[in-house]
C-alpha cells in the first residue's frame, strides 16, 4: 500500500518525471539512446552527401524536390514539437486530461506528416520513376528520409501505446517518466528533420 | 496542506514563465525556417553563400530545440550534455570522413 501511495502522492512534486529513481534512469537512458541515434543518422547523412550526385542519368535533386510540400511537412512537425511541449506543461501541472489532449494533437500532426511523406514518395515513384533502385542517389535518399519516417511511425505507435495503456490510470509517478521520455524522443525526431529539410531538400534545391 | 498549495502556486507560476520562453522559442524556430525556405525559394543568393547560411540557420534551430524544448539549459543536464555531445562528436567525424572520401 505504501508503494501505491508513493506513486500517487496527494500533491505532485515539481518534476514528476524525475521524482523516482526509475524516472531518473529512464531520462538518462533515453539521452544515451539519442546520442547513439545521432551517430546513426550522421552515417546516413554522410552517405547521402557522398552519393547525392550519382544520379545514373535519372532525375536530380533539383528536378525532383518541391519546396511547398516540404515546407508544409516542416510546419507540421515543428508544430507537433510545440504541442508535445504543451503536453509536458500540463503533466507538470498534474492535469492528466489536458496532457492526453495535447498528446493526441501531437499524434494527429505526426500522422499528417507521415501522410505527406507517403504521398511524396508515391509521387516520386510514379511521376519520375525515381525508386530505391534507380540510382545511388535514390538509395541514399530513400534510406535517409525513410529511416526518419520510420522513426515517426515508431513514435506514433509508442505514443498510442502509452496513451491507451494509461488512459484509466491517470497521472502518477510511475507513468510520468514514460510520457516525458516519449516527448524527448519526439523532439529529437524534429531535430533530425531540421537537418533533413536543410541538407536534403534546401541544399538539394540550391544545387 | 496550506504550505503545499503555496508551493504549487509557485510551481504553476514557474511553469507559466517557462511556457512563455517555449513560445518565443517556437516563434523563433518558425521564423528561421521561413528565412531558410525564402533563401532557396527566391534564388537570390549564390550557392557559396546560401549553403553555409542554411547550415547556420539549422544549427541555431537545433540548439533551440535541445536547450529549450528538451530542457538542456536546466540544471542536472551535465550527463545529458556529455552523452549528446559525445554523439555529435562522433557524428561530425562520420560526416567529415564520408564526405572527404569523395572529395579527395
Amino acid at each position: 500500500m505504501s508503494h501505491d501511495h508513493s506513486l500517487n502522492p496527494e500533491t505532485m512534486p515539481h518534476n514528476p518525471e524525475k521524482a523516482t529513481l526509475e524516472g531518473k534512469n529512464k531520462f538518462l537512458g533515453l539521452w544515451f539512446f539519442l546520442g547513439g541515434e545521432t551517430v546513426l543518422f550522421a552515417s546516413l547523412f554522410g552517405t547521402y552527401l557522398a552519393l547525392k550526385n550519382s544520379t545514373a542519368d535519372g532525375p536530380t535533386s533539383e528536378e525532383l524536390f518541391g519546396l511547398e510540400l516540404v515546407f508544409l511537412m516542416t510546419m507540421l512537425l515543428l508544430t507537433s514539437s510545440l504541442t508535445s511541449v504543451y503536453a509536458m506543461y500540463h503533466m507538470k501541472n498534474n492535469d492528466f486530461k489536458k496532457m492526453q489532449l495535447w498528446l493526441g494533437i501531437t499524434g494527429l500532426l505526426g500522422i499528417a506528416f507521415l501522410g505527406c511523406e507517403i504521398y511524396e514518395f508515391y509521387h516520386y515513384i510514379h511521376e519520375y520513376g525515381f525508386t530505391f533502385r534507380s540510382s545511388a542517389f535514390g538509395s541514399a535518399f530513400y534510406t535517409l528520409v525513410g529511416f526518419h519516417g520510420g522513426h515517426v511511425l515508431f513514435g506514433l505507435c509508442w505514443l498510442s501505446a502509452i496513451m491507451i495503456r494509461n488512459a484509466k490510470r491517470g497521472l502518477n509517478l510511475y507513468n510520468a517518466p514514460k510520457f516525458n521520455t516519449f516527448s524527448l524522443y519526439w523532439h529529437f525526431i524534429d531535430v533530425v528533420w531540421v537537418f533533413i529539410f536543410t541538407v536534403v531538400y534546401l541544399m538539394g534545391k540550391v544545387g | 496542506m496550506v504550505n503545499n498549495t503555496k508551493t504549487n502556486d509557485f510551481h504553476k507560476q514557474q511553469n507559466k514563465e517557462e511556457m512563455k520562453k517555449q513560445l518565443i522559442t517556437f516563434a523563433t524556430m518558425i521564423i528561421f525556417t521561413i528565412i531558410a525556405f525564402l533563401i532557396v525559394g527566391s534564388g537570390m543568393m549564390s550557392k557559396m553563400l546560401a549553403i553555409p547560411l542554411l547550415l547556420v540557420l539549422a544549427l541555431v534551430q537545433v540548439a533551440f530545440q535541445f536547450y529549450y524544448f528538451m530542457h538542456m539549459k536546466d540544471k542536472g543536464h551535465e550527463m545529458v550534455a556529455v552523452m549528446i555531445y559525445g554523439g555529435v562528436w562522433a557524428a561530425v567525424l562520420t560526416v567529415a570522413a564520408l564526405s572527404l572520401i569523395i572529395w579527395w
